[in-house]
């Protein structure tokens, strides 16, 4: 479904990414793990085009893109087929939990907006949130603001969505319901993209696994081919620190 | 004090107060919202970035910020005639306060802006919103929510300097006063009088101020 090529992207002089190939196909859920610094968010954003890549192709169903020149038409028609779930949920702030949801569907897709809000409040109750309609996310916690987060994603109909380590600013009592979402979206064939520290979701949740390190990929596999039986040496040494980390 | 003081008191202050209400108040409304526009306008040219228009800006706020507003209004009522352009005495006044004020209130309505966190734009670009779109439903309403009070510092300041379009004419409270003054001669009971009347204006405003910005910010949070 997404098949991505050679990204590169500098900041200054130094190369965040540094040649990053990556595919995805329909109902894949992919981890991409890597430590602090590798490029992670910036492959993500370089994907969604909130940063225009130094250069790099994507191919989108079938279709082609240069990843630097890419026409804003484009990266509109795009992003009507992606979603985005931030670290730091970025819901509007002067929109209720409703109008979250709803803004991105009446404001950019002309949808009509009773069958809007019906489309919300389907995806808010999916997330758990449906009860918190007229809230504002400053009376939310961290949790139920990512939840809604994901509502915001799932309303669209989303070919894919990605996520950039949406549980990392979270407290450790309030990740487990954000990833008991994201782990039902899975089990309903979901297209996802998940930049995540969480080792269970990438060994147990996903079914593809990326290492990167230094702005590149180190490796990329199965993930339980990638826990169980990882090839690069870096990689069991990651996979080492995190286990002895934890244990 | 003697009985016909009292009584003069008592009739120029509804003098007074009808100028207020007549003349004073359209005034600063007028040019209020005029002010509005244009530091809306100049802001959001300022936040994103605009550059053919920057120069302008820069001009347009380096003049206001560096001349008296009496000069201004000098220029445009009284200077202006002799290279044509007549305006009567009320529009000089607004536009003058309006192009005024306007720039300072850019100032605000700038820094509000540049408080909008930036993962707001990203957000609404992810939802598949334009710029404009997201600029005007999701940054500019969360900037006037920060640019509230400094806003409404502005309106009040406002009120005071519509005074200074008596000097062109303008017969607000103050050249009311003026020309009570001019026949009865009591300036220390009547400025005084008119004074008091700019205190009550502005203490109004004041307490509807801290009204909205409870109302404000009951939708949570610091915002
Ligand atoms: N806008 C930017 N300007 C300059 N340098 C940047 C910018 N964004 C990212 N970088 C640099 O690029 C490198 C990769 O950053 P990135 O945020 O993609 O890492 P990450 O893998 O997501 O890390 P983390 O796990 O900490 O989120 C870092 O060294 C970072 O300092
Ligand atoms: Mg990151």
């Amino acid at each position: 479904m997404i098949d991505v090529q050679n990204v590169t992207k500098s900041f200054g002089s130094f190369g965040a990414l540094r040649g990053v190939s990556l595919h995805v196909d329909k109902g894949d859920v992919v981890a991409i793990l890597g430590p602090s610094g590798s490029g992670k968010t910036t492959l993500l954003r370089c994907i969604n085009y909130l940063e225009i890549a130094d250069s790099g192709t994507m191919t989108f169903d079938g279709e082609s893109f240069d990843m630097h020149s890419i026409s804003k038409k484009d990266i509109s028609r795009l992003r009507r087929k992606t979603a985005f779930v931030f670290q730091n949920y970025n819901l509007f702030l002067n929109k209720t939990v409703l109008q979250n949801v709803t803004e991105g569907l009446i404001i950019a897709r002309k949808v009509p907006k009773e069958a809007a809000e019906k489309k919300a409040i389907a995806a808010l109750e999916k997330v758990g949130m449906a009860d918190r309609l007229d809230s504002f996310p400053s009376q939310l916690s961290g949790g139920q603001q990512q939840r809604v987060a994901i509502a915001r994603a799932l309303a669209a109909d989303p070919e894919i969505i990605y996520f950039d380590e949406p549980t990392s600013a979270l407290d450790p009592e309030l990740i487990g319901e954000v990833l008991s979402v994201m782990r039902d979206l899975a089990k309903e064939g979901m297209t996802m993209l998940v930049v995540t520290h969480e080792m269970n979701f990438a060994r147990n949740v996903s079914n593809k696994v990326i290492f990167m390190e230094n702005g590149q990929v180190i490796e990329s596999a199965d993930s339980k081919t990638f826990f169980e039986n990882p090839k690069e040496e870096r990689t069991k040494l990651f996979i080492q620190t995190i286990q002895s980390g934890r244990e | 004090m003697n009985e016909k003081l009292l009584q003069l008191l008592i009739d120029s202050f509804w003098k007074i107060l009808i100028a207020g209400i007549r003349v004073t108040i359209p005034l600063a409304m007028l040019s209020f919202l005029f002010a509005l526009v244009i530091a809306v306008l100049v802001a959001v040219i300022q936040y994103a970035n605009i550059k053919v228009l920057r120069p302008f800006i820069r001009f347009y706020i380096w003049i206001i910020r560096g001349t008296p507003l009496l000069v201004q209004l000098y220029v445009v009522f009284y200077g202006l005639p002799s290279i044509g352009i007549v305006l009567p005495a009320f529009p000089s006044a607004v536009f003058c306060l309006a192009v005024n004020e306007g720039a300072y209130m850019a100032e605000s309505m700038r820094a509000a802006l540049e408080a909008v966190p930036k993962g707001q734009l990203e957000a609404g670009y992810c939802v598949g919103m334009s710029y404009w779109q997201i600029m005007r439903r999701i940054i500019l309403p969360q900037a006037f929510r920060t640019a509230f009070p400094s806003l409404s510092n502005s309106f009040i300041s406002m009120i005071k300097s519509t005074s200074m379009a008596s000097t062109i004419t303008v017969t607000e409270m103050l050249r009311q006063t003026q020309i009570i003054n001019g026949r009865v001669y009591q300036s220390f009971a009547l400025y005084m009088e008119v004074g008091l009347v700019y205190l009550i204006f502005c203490t109004v405003l004041t307490w509807l101020q801290s009204y909205g910005e409870k109302k404000l910010s009951a939708y949570g949070g610091t915002r």
